[in-house]
């Protein structure tokens, strides 16, 4: 077919088809910004929302959704008919809606809001019915408020098909219809990982992050509390995006300052725990590796990927690192050192980390992580949080003068700030491993081969006589799979790294929600930007890790070492399976 | 290289009745619909209990077997009276004026919309969309059989008649 005939009209301009799915994908390829609330290019086309509506010649309307492009098809998106359905599809939403648009968390990014808005929707001419529903606070990581449910399923999808979970779907009928957890039952009862992947694709203020804002500010203004923070490598790349930069805009230093505005005593950098995560999880690798036992390792730091294997993978539990994610080594060990380096009692000291996810509030509640009934990590801020303190305080993050972590636990290499990438971890532990095996310096550090976008990535490293096969799997629905083929024999690896976003924790749920396409892969980029610009690449070489271990952890992977750093699994029931008096 | 176990977590004490069921429906997911009916059938209405294990077994989210049992008005999550009245509220039936029978039916057992069993587990009154017998408005059927062109006195008259026969006055 000649590439005249492989063409249609959108609105009187001749477009060439090019293998798109949907009318929807050419349009907006074409430059016109079709509005959809219920169509995200990664997922399943559902067809609910009516936005997109377009006039196809001699058809009447489609959802352009919905229809694949045919050659010679005369496409109108702009008519009198159309506007007016829209205006009205978007009218009867606002009519079932709790309008408390100024209070509500989505406020700075709804996409209800904003369609009203652009489709010109200045009064609701249906009288409102909405009764009003409980909200779903269960959970330590999200809120469900089904008070600002467009029933546009993107949560309900984004569980199902990305993370393999499917931990909330529609139930009952007609007005009655919901997104609910099986048996109406809280999040906080059922298989639910915390990943909080459905707050981002969430169009509304229906799911999103549980906040410890409120609670933050009064440790922060309680004179009899030392508080110090500890920043995940993500929030550095991404933070700026609040307050207008690119994603991808590496702003360590105004991040550090800002902290240090709002009142943190110190500001530390959980790329120092990574660092000492890769020394921990690095050395339990090759000693698993050695004996041949309990192979693959697969990465424990993604509290989401930890909570999914309980769930859903018990087996695979003793095959899961030991060690503790950075966030939690960095808790026990501050609480451990900072009441004797500071001179306070430990009930006085406060750790608040600043995460660009949602499910490390819900490790920072586990049982585990805390002595004495004290949490060794007290609360936990997602980027999202920071970003309004920050507004909340007035401070002109623009203005900031770029400032330095505070020493020793400021101190981080390259690899640990790779942590916020998906292939990161891998990238970190085998830049200590290789060395470890060869007894040589790397001659490069880049492992190009662990890096990219792919779901699952495969590498074979060679290092001596020994050979590494490591997989990367971002996004649950990849692990399952990969957990599925090795099963059944059809993969083998020594070294498996998850993490449950897709795209790692530079696209945490914490993070600032962007409508950029690229934005995940424009932070990644700031990430391994990062790395180049620090002077150190390998947790090795972290003066101030080797220091911790001389001063009291004693041997990597000993014995202190195992009480502060490491940690145990245990299999959790799915909502299936949890007998209804379990549940609150 | 340590391989995987293959074990699926399904294999609890289910019930026989249900087991069965799931059996001879090959343990299939697109054959939800039919297991719930069959399910609903034996234990008279879908225990949650058995709606988490048919998830179990079928290795279904059970978010999912909930929101089919919850959209299909045929099935039925709590347990429902000896005597099941369904009265039509179809158009026909409703223009007839079905909504007296059924206020006057729950006002003498003393349920509500909300709540559609009696509290002597006899009586279960619920609306149908429509029955198909739109030429006898209102209709009304108590388990298997049929009344047309109902009253509300007639209606109750009806239930007093069936609860005279198990012994209890309502």
């Amino acid at each position: 077919m000649t590439t005249t005939e492989n063409t249609l009209q959108i609105d009187g301009r001749r477009v060439a088809i090019d293998g798109e799915r949907n009318l929807l994908e050419l349009i907006r390829k074409s430059g016109i910004q079709l509005p959809t609330f219920c169509y995200h290019s990664d997922l399943s086309v559902y067809g609910a929302c009516r936005l997109c509506l377009v006039e196809v010649e001699g058809r009447g309307l489609s959802g352009a959704c919905s229809t694949p492009p045919e050659p010679g098809m005369n496409l109108r998106t702009n008519t009198d008919e159309i506007r007016e359905i829209r205006k009205i599809s978007v009218e009867l939403l606002l009519a079932n809606h709790d309008n408390q648009c100024p209070t509500c968390p989505k406020s700075d990014g709804c996409g209800l809001q904003r369609l009203a808005h652009q489709l010109g929707v200045e009064k609701v001419r249906y009288k409102s019915v909405l009764t009003r529903k409980p909200i779903d606070a269960s959970s330590h990581a999200l809120v469900r408020d089904p008070n600002k449910c467009v029933l546009c399923g993107d949560c309900v999808r984004v569980c199902r098909e990305i993370q393999g979970i499917g931990a909330i779907d529609f139930a009952h009928r007609g007005h009655e219809a919901a997104v609910l957890p099986a048996f109406g039952s809280g999040l906080a009862q059922v298989e639910c990982v915390n990943c909080g992947q459905c707050t981002v694709v969430c169009p509304t203020g229906a799911l999103s992050p549980k906040p410890e804002m409120d609670e933050t500010w009064r440790d922060l203004s309680d004179p009899d509390l030392t508080v110090v923070a500890q920043v995940a490598p993500a929030v550095r790349v991404a933070l700026g995006e609040a307050f207008g930069l690119p994603p991808g805009t590496l702003s360590t230093g105004q991040v550090v300052a800002a902290l240090r505005r709002l009142g943190f005593r110190h500001v530390y950098d959980t790329a120092f725990a990574a660092d000492l995560t890769v020394m921990e999880e690095g050395t339990e690798l090759l000693g698993r590796v050695m004996k041949r036992e309990k192979l693959p390792q697969f990465t424990s730091c993604c509290p989401a990927w930890v909570k999914y294997a309980e769930h859903f993978l018990p087996e695979l539990l003793p095959q899961l690192s030991t060690c503790r994610s950075p966030q939690q080594m960095f808790g026990a060990l501050l609480k451990d050192r900072l009441p004797q380096s500071l001179g306070i009692p430990r009930e006085k000291l406060r750790v608040v980390s600043v995460m660009p996810c949602t499910a490390k509030k819900y490790e920072a509640r586990r049982g585990e992580f805390a002595k004495d009934g004290q949490p060794d990590v007290d609360r936990v801020l997602t980027t999202q949080e920071l970003a309004r303190m920050v507004k909340a305080a007035g401070i002109l993050f623009h203005e900031l003068e770029p400032e330095s972590f505070d020493m020793p636990f400021g101190l981080a290499s390259g690899a640990g700030v790779l942590f916020a990438n998906s292939g990161g971890v891998t990238e970190a532990a085998l830049r200590f491993a290789v060395e470890k095996i060869t007894g040589e310096p790397l001659p490069g550090v880049d492992f190009h081969e662990v890096r990219g976008e792919a779901g699952l990535r495969e590498a074979t490293i060679r290092a001596g006589g020994l050979e590494l096969r490591v997989a990367i799997v971002h996004g649950l629905g990849n692990a399952k799979a990969l957990v599925e083929a090795v099963r059944e024999g059809r993969a083998a690896y020594d070294f498996v790294e998850v993490m449950s976003c897709p795209g790692g924790c530079v696209n945490g749920a914490g993070q600032p929600v962007g409508r950029e396409r690229d934005g995940r892969k424009k932070r990644a980029r700031g990430i391994y930007e990062a790395d180049k610009t620090m002077p150190l690449h390998k947790s090795q070489e972290n003066v101030f890790v080797g220091a911790c271990y001389a001063a009291g952890l004693g041997d990597i992977g000993g014995e202190k070492a195992h009480a502060l750093l490491h940690t145990h699994y245990h299999g959790r029931p799915l909502a299936a399976e949890t007998r209804s008096e379990e549940r609150e | 290289m340590t391989t995987l176990s293959c074990e699926t977590p399904e294999t609890q004490d289910h019930a026989p009745a249900l087991m069965k069921i799931l059996e001879r429906h090959e343990r299939r997911r697109d054959r939800l619909i039919p297991i719930l009916q069959e399910v609903q059938e034996e234990f008279g209405y879908l225990p949650e209990e058995q709606l988490k294990a048919i998830a179990a077994v079928l290795d279904l989210p059970a978010a999912h077997v909930f929101g089919v049992a919850t959209f299909y008005t045929h099935f039925a999550l709590e347990a429902r009276g000896k005597y099941v009245v369904k009265l039509c509220d179809g158009t026909a039936c409703h223009v007839k004026a079905s909504i007296p029978i059924l206020e006057a039916l729950q006002k003498r057992l003393g349920l509500s919309d909300r709540k559609k069993t009696s509290a002597d587990a006899l009586f279960t009154v619920e609306t149908v969309a429509c029955l198909g017998a739109c030429g006898l408005a209102p209709v009304m059927v108590i388990n298997e059989e049929v009344f047309g062109q109902m009253t509300p006195q007639r209606a109750v008259e009806l239930v007093d008649e069936l609860a005279r026969k198990e012994g209890g006055a309502p």
